[in-house]
Order: structure tokens, then sequence, then C-alpha cells
């Protein structure tokens, strides 16, 4: 009786505890409340896991929403020569992380700094580089060289991490800046 | 307690004994698999002193690193942390000693074997070279 008793309590903690896996919806959970919660975000936080392992495992996962859709399925369809690296995906993966990049792409999304960098875009441009769009450039065009290309522990503007500690919570203020070997950033 | 009766031991026991046996059996049939499906490719005996020597090898490249090595990203020594050449981040150790993940996936070994040998060597590695590959990195410990 005793060993019937400790099993169903063991049945039952389980079942208690597995309860919040089944009622959690990630995806939605996560956009709604970074766009209501939190109105101050540049642009949406990442949360998508095959994004972050795919892409995320040679550099930085990149916000989708700093490119346009026309960026990201050019960038998608060229992956055999990214950028000098070879970044093929089979295609279940890719078609998944080019729906996650469009749908979250700065024509499609209402953040603050993803519709800045959007309307800075010349509609017949079809931009690859985050660094080379006009916002992106008018936004550090104070910033020295030697803090980034001469600063070793930065190296260039690809690494926006370096520099914008939240990045990857879509934090792009002044105030996260943090410039290694320098400090906070403020003009 | 009944707990400790020898049968609700066994009841117990078994099943946790074989769903542990059947984890390190999943790490061993990833390597044996892929070694298997070169194998139907063409390849024979992989061999890890030839896998030695194809991750040590430099090639010439036209593109921005005109000389690449696997050891380029991954350095030498399999047991330290590699350094991506162009992004700088970081890249685990290759050894399934260190760093337990490695080798536990066919879809991420076909995956890297695929670009990284295009990037490294403007092509795709033969099965006898991925095969003896494997095993090279199979056999890289620490101690």
């Amino acid at each position: 009786m005793k060993s019937l008793l400790a099993i169903s309590s063991i049945v039952f903690t389980i079942g208690v505890l597995s309860i919040p896996a089944v009622w959690s919806d990630d995806d939605f959970n996560w956009k709604e409340m970074g766009k209501y919660r939190d109105k101050s975000s540049d642009v949406a936080a990442l949360t998508n896991p095959l994004y972050k392992e795919e892409c995320g495992s040679c550099h930085m996962s990149y916000p989708p929403g700093l490119l346009p859709e026309r960026s990201w399925l050019r960038m998608m369809s060229g992956l055999e020569d990214h950028f000098g690296d070879n970044a093929e995906l089979d295609s279940d993966t890719a078609r998944l992380i080019e729906q996650f990049l469009v749908t979250n792409s700065a024509d499609k999304s209402d953040y603050r700094k993803s519709a800045r960098f959007n309307q800075s875009i010349n509609k017949s441009n079809i931009p690859l580089r985050i660094s080379e769009v006009s916002y992106f450039k008018h936004e550090h065009d104070e910033i020295p060289q030697r803090l980034v290309s001469g600063n070793p522990q930065v190296k260039s503007f690809s690494d926006c991490i370096a520099c914008h500690i939240n990045a990857e919570q879509g934090q792009f203020n002044e105030d996260d800046v943090k410039i290694p070997g320098y400090g906070q950033w403020d003009d | 307690m009944s707990y400790r009766t020898p049968l609700s031991a066994l009841l117990i026991g078994l099943p946790l004994y074989f769903s542990f046996s059947g984890l390190i059996q999943a790490d061993k049939t990833t390597v044996s698999q892929l070694l298997d499906s070169y194998n139907n490719l063409g390849a024979t005996v992989a061999d890890s002193k030839k896998g030695e020597v194809l991750w040590k090898k430099t090639y010439i490249s036209n593109g921005e690193f005109p000389q690449r090595s696997c050891t380029t990203c991954h350095t030498e020594d399999l047991t330290k942390t590699g350094k991506h050449i162009k992004t700088g981040k970081e890249i685990k150790p290759m050894s399934p000693t260190t760093n337990p993940d490695r080798l536990t996936s066919i879809k991420k070994i076909k995956k890297w074997f695929k670009r990284n040998c295009k990037w490294t060597m403007g092509r795709e590695c033969t099965p006898q070279e991925k095969a003896d590959m494997l095993v090279f990195i199979e056999n890289q410990t620490n101690f």
C-alpha cells in the first residue's frame, strides 16, 4: 500500500510539473509581451532558438528587424557565399529561418528602430550589410575609428554586441552602449 | 520501506540502467552510423592518422583568407576553444571528451562537413576523407 502511495505521488508530481510546459506558448507570449509591456524596445528581442542555433553559431544573431524583407530574401538565396563564408543550410531549415526573418523584418515590424532603419533605405536598394544602411551610418558617424576598427575588442561595426551590451534583447539605446576600453558613450 | 525489497530495487533499477545505457549507445552509433554510410559510398577503413594530416593541411584560396586549414578556426589542439577567423566568435572544443555535445548529431556533422570542407578545401570532402577526420576527432582527448 505504501509503495502504491509513493508511486501515485510521483506520478502526480510529474503531472503538476509538466503543466507549465504544456500551457506556455513561447512564440505568442514573447512577441505580444515584448510589444506591449516594453514599448521602449528598439527592435524585437531574439527568441527563435533555431535562428540562434543556425545563424548565431558563427556570428552574433542579428535582429531581423534591422533589414527589410527583400534583404533577407537575397541573403537566404546566397548562403553558399555568405560574406566569403559557406553557410549552406538544408532546405527545411532554410525555409523556417527565412520565414522567421521575413515575418520580423524591418518593413514588417512596428518597433521604433526597425521603422527608422526601414525608412532610411531607398526602396530600390537591397542592402545586405546592416552597417551600410543610412540610418546605421547616421547613428554611428561620431564614433572615431580608433574605438571600432582600431579597438582589438571591437574590430568592426559588425559585432554589435561588443558595445551594445543588450543587442540580443533588442536594446540599442545609448544608455546600453559600453565601448570596451572606453566605457559609456555619450554624445 | 518497500523499496528495500530486491524486487522493487530491480523494478526501479532496470529501467534506469537501460535508459542510461541507451544514452551512451546513442553517442556511439552517431559515429558508427556515419562511418557505415561512408563505407556504402566507397570509403574503406577509417584512418585517424590520415584524418590528422587532413586536419592540419593548408589549402590555398583566392578568397579573403588565402591560407586555409581546419586549424585556422579550430586550432591544432582540439581540446581547446577555437575562434571564427572572420567574426571572432568562440567555437567550442571539437574533442568529444572536453565537449560531450560533439559527434552526437548526424545532421550537425553533415552540415559542418559540407560547409567547412567547401570553405577550407574549395570542394566537398570525399567519404573517405570524412571518415578519416571523423575518427581523428573522435580520438582527441586531453589526457
